[in-house]
C-alpha cells in the first residue's frame, strides 16, 4: 500500500516537474512571440505606409486625411513611373550596374578567397586580414579622395570619369569585393583540408579543384555573398549621388530622388511607388534564395 | 612493379624534427603497417609518399623512380582518408569515378572499374546515394572504392577506421585485408591500433619519436622485440617489465625480483644472459600469457611463486590478474576456475623461456 502511494506520488511529481519544465517553454514561447510580433509591426509599417501613399493621388495625400487609409485607390503613380523614360533610364542602369558588380565581385573574390584559404604562400595571413581591415573603412570617408584622383586621373589621360554610369562598375566592387572575399575565406575554411588533398591525388588542378569541388560544397556560403554585393550595389546611394549627376546616367535611388523632388515640392505618390518598385528586385532574389541564404548564414555553426 | 622506398627520409618543421631519418624498403604487393603512438611521425611518412608533405631530406622511390618532386596526381598513388573525405555534393558513383574523369577515360571503361569496386566491396546499391545518406562504414568502403577504381601503384590508408565504432572497425578491418588479397596492390597502412597493425599486416614498421624501432611480421615484433618500446607496445594486455638483478647461481644464472622471489633462469636462455651477468639495471619482460597459475605439475622453463592478488578482472574466456612485485604491477592472465579473487593469494608460475631481458638504460632487449 505504501509502495503504491509512493510510487503515484513519485509520478505526480515527475509530471508536475515535466509540466513546470513546459510552462517555462510556453512563456518563452510567448514572449518571443511578442517580441517578433512588435519587430514585425516596426519593420513592416514604412514599407505598408508606402504602399498606401503609392495608391493615393497627390490631392488626398496633401489633403491630409487618415494616412492609413485609401479613399480613392488609383494606379496612376505605376502608370506614370512606369511610362516615364527616365524612371525606365534609372532602372536599366541600376539593373546593369548591379548586375555586372555581382559578377566581376564574384570573379574577384572566389578565386581570391580560395588561394587566401588554402594556398599558404608568403603573406597570406596578412593579406587576408588586410582585406578584412579594408572594408572596415567607411565609404563615406572614400569619395572625397576618389573624386579627387579621378579628377587627377582626367587631367593626366583625357578620360572622363565622373558623371559616368559605367564608372560604379569600378567603383563598387571597392566595397563588395572585400566582405564577399572575406565570407568565402571563411565558408572555404571551413571545409575539410582533406577534402582538396584527396582532390589533389585525383588528379585535379587548383583551378579543377576550385571549380568542381569547392564552388559546388561553398554554394550556400557563394548565395550569401552574390545576395550581399547584389543589395550592396543596388541601394548604394552615396557614390552615384557624388559621382553621376545628368538624369541619363543616374542609378534608380538616386534618380529617384532627383527627378521627384523638385525644389521643395515633394511628388510623394511617385517617391513611393518607386521606391517601392526599387525594393522589388531585390526582395524577389530574397525570397528565392532565402533557403540557401539561411543555410549560408548558420553553415559552419554546427560543423566541427 | 610497385615497390615503395624510403631513404634517410627526414621532415623538419621550423624547429621540430618530426621524422628523423628513416629507411624501409616496401616490396611489391606487400602490405605493411606503420604503428606507433601519436605523434611518432608515421602520418608525416605517410603525407611524404603521398607527396602531400615535402621532404626535407632524403629519397622516395615509387616503382623504382625517385618521386622527390613529382606532385601526387603523378605519382599514380590513392589514398584513404580518416574522415573518408568524400567530395558531399557528389553520388558515390561521381565520387568513385572523380579521379578517372578528369584523367579523360573513356565513358565505358569508366562504368567497369566503378562496377567491378562496387562489386568487391558490396556497394552496388549505394551508387546513386550522396554521401550524407551513408553509415560511416558505408562511406569508408566508398573512399576504397574510391582509391581501387583508380588501380593505382600502392594504396596508402592514413588511420582509415578511427572515426568507425569498435564493432564496425573489427568488420571494416577484416574487409580491407579481403580486398587486399583481391587486389593485391601495394599498401602501405598507418594506425595507432597495435591490433589493427597485427591483424592485417604482411610486416609492420613500429615507429617512436621519428625513428623506426622495428621492422618485421607480427609474430617477429611480438616474440622477438628489440626494444622496450615495441616490447610494451605490441600486445594487449602490454608486457610486463619488473626491475630485477641477474646473479651468478652454481653453474647457472638466477633473475633476482625481490628479496623474497629469485628466478633461476632456464638453460636455454642462460647462454645469451652470460656476458650480461654483471649488468646493473634491468628490467624482466614477461607477456601476462606467460604468468599463469601454478599447475599441479610444472611445464619446463615455469617457476612458481606466491602472488597476493590486488585486482581481477574476469574476461570470460581467462581472468586478468594484478599484482605487485617489488612495487611493480604486474599482471597476469589465469583460467578463469584457478579461484583468482581480489584480495587472495594465489599460486602463480611465470615462464622463463619467454623472457625478456632489458638493459634499463638503452632500452634495448639483450
Amino acid at each position: 500500500m505504501t509502495a503504491v502511494t509512493a510510487s503515484a506520488a513519485a509520478a505526480s511529481a515527475g509530471r508536475r516537474k515535466y509540466g513546470s519544465m513546459s510552462q517555462d517553454r510556453q512563456w518563452a514561447l510567448r514572449w518571443s512571440y511578442f517580441f517578433l510580433t512588435l519587430f514585425a509591426i516596426f519593420f513592416l509599417l514604412p514599407p505598408i505606409y508606402m504602399l498606401i501613399t503609392s495608391l493615393k493621388t497627390s490631392a488626398e495625400i496633401s489633403a491630409a486625411t487618415n494616412p492609413w487609409w485609401v479613399y480613392r485607390p488609383t494606379l496612376d503613380n505605376y502608370k506614370e513611373l512606369l511610362t516615364s523614360n527616365s524612371y525606365l533610364t534609372y532602372f536599366r542602369n541600376s539593373a546593369i550596374v548591379s548586375v555586372v558588380v555581382v559578377t566581376l565581385t564574384m570573379l574577384i573574390s572566389v578565386p581570391a578567397a580560395f588561394a587566401l584559404a588554402r594556398m599558404k604562400f608568403w603573406g597570406s595571413a596578412t593579406l587576408a586580414t588586410g582585406v578584412f581591415l579594408t572594408y572596415l573603412i567607411p565609404e563615406t570617408l572614400l569619395f572625397l579622395p576618389l573624386f579627387k584622383m579621378f579628377a587627377v586621373f582626367n587631367e593626366w589621360t583625357g578620360i572622363e570619369l565622373i558623371n559616368r554610369w559605367w564608372v560604379l562598375l569600378i567603383l563598387y566592387p571597392t566595397l563588395t569585393v572585400p566582405f564577399c572575399t572575406w565570407i568565402m575565406i571563411g565558408y572555404f575554411a571551413s571545409i575539410p583540408k582533406e577534402l582538396d588533398e584527396a582532390a589533389l591525388i585525383d588528379g585535379a588542378t587548383w583551378t579543377q579543384t576550385l571549380t568542381k569541388i569547392f564552388i559546388p560544397v561553398a554554394l550556400p556560403g557563394l548565395i550569401a555573398a552574390t545576395i550581399f554585393a547584389f543589395t550592396v550595389s543596388w541601394a548604394q546611394f552615396l557614390y552615384p549621388l557624388a559621382f553621376t549627376t545628368s538624369a541619363d546616367q543616374l542609378v534608380l535611388p538616386v534618380g529617384i530622388i532627383t527627378s521627384l523632388i523638385k525644389g521643395d515640392v515633394f511628388n510623394w505618390g511617385q517617391i513611393m511607388t518607386g521606391a517601392l518598385l526599387g525594393a522589388a528586385p531585390p526582395l524577389i532574389i530574397y525570397a528565392f534564395l532565402m533557403d540557401y541564404y539561411i543555410a549560408g548564414l548558420t553553415a559552419g555553426a554546427t560543423k566541427g | 612493379m610497385s615497390e615503395v622506398t624510403l631513404r634517410k627520409i627526414v621532415k623538419r618543421y621550423d624547429e621540430v624534427e618530426a621524422v628523423r631519418g628513416i629507411d624501409l624498403d616496401i616490396a611489391d604487393h606487400e602490405f605493411v603497417v606503420l604503428v606507433g603512438p601519436s605523434g611518432c611521425g608515421k602520418s608525416t611518412t605517410l603525407r611524404m609518399i603521398a607527396g602531400l608533405e615535402d621532404i626535407t631530406d632524403g629519397e622516395i622511390f615509387i616503382g623504382g623512380d625517385v618521386v622527390n618532386d613529382v606532385p601526387p596526381k603523378d605519382r599514380d598513388i590513392a589514398m584513404v582518408f580518416q574522415n573518408y573525405a568524400l567530395y558531399p555534393h557528389m553520388t558515390v558513383e561521381q565520387n568513385m569515378s572523380f579521379g578517372l574523369r578528369l584523367k579523360r577515360y573513356p565513358k565505358a571503361e569508366i562504368r567497369k572499374r566503378v562496377d567491378e569496386a562496387a562489386r568487391i566491396l558490396d556497394i552496388k546499391e549505394l551508387l546513386t546515394r550522396k554521401p550524407k545518406q551513408l553509415s560511416g562504414g558505408q562511406r569508408q568502403r566508398v573512399a576504397m572504392g574510391r582509391a581501387i577504381v583508380r588501380n593505382p601503384k600502392v594504396f596508402l590508408f592514413d588511420e582509415p577506421l578511427s572515426n568507425l565504432d569498435a564493432k564496425l572497425r573489427v568488420q571494416m578491418r577484416t574487409e580491407i585485408k579481403k580486398v587486399h588479397q583481391q587486389v593485391r596492390t601495394t599498401t602501405v597502412y598507418v594506425t595507432h591500433d597495435q591490433v589493427e597493425a597485427m591483424t592485417l599486416a604482411d610486416r609492420v614498421v613500429v615507429m617512436n619519436n621519428g625513428i623506426i624501432e622495428q621492422v618485421g611480421t607480427p609474430q617477429e615484433l611480438y616474440h622477438r622485440p628489440k626494444t622496450r618500446f615495441v616490447a610494451g607496445f605490441i600486445g594487449s594486455p602490454a608486457m610486463n617489465f619488473i626491475p630485477c638483478r641477474m646473479e651468478e647461481a652454481g653453474s647457472g644464472l638466477s633473475i633476482r625480483l625481490s628479496d623474497q622471489i629469485t628466478l633461476p633462469v632456464p638453460p636455454s636462455q642462460a647462454d645469451r644472459y652470460r656476458g650480461h651477468a654483471k649488468n646493473g639495471k634491468l628490467l624482466l619482460g614477461l607477456r601476462p600469457e606467460h604468468i599463469t597459475e601454478a599447475g599441479a605439475h610444472l611445464e619446463p622453463g615455469e617457476v612458481p611463486f606466491e602472488a597476493s592478488l590486488e585486482v581481477t578482472e574476469p574476461m570470460g574466456m581467462e581472468t586478468l590478474v594484478y599484482f605487485p612485485i617489488n612495487g611493480t604491477q604486474v599482471c597476469g592472465r589465469v583460467n578463469p576456475n584457478a579461484g583468482a579473487r581480489d584480495g587472495a593469494s594465489l599460486r602463480m608460475a611465470a615462464n622463463l623461456n619467454n623472457m625478456h631481458l632489458i638493459d634499463d638504460a638503452s632500452g634495448q632487449v639483450i
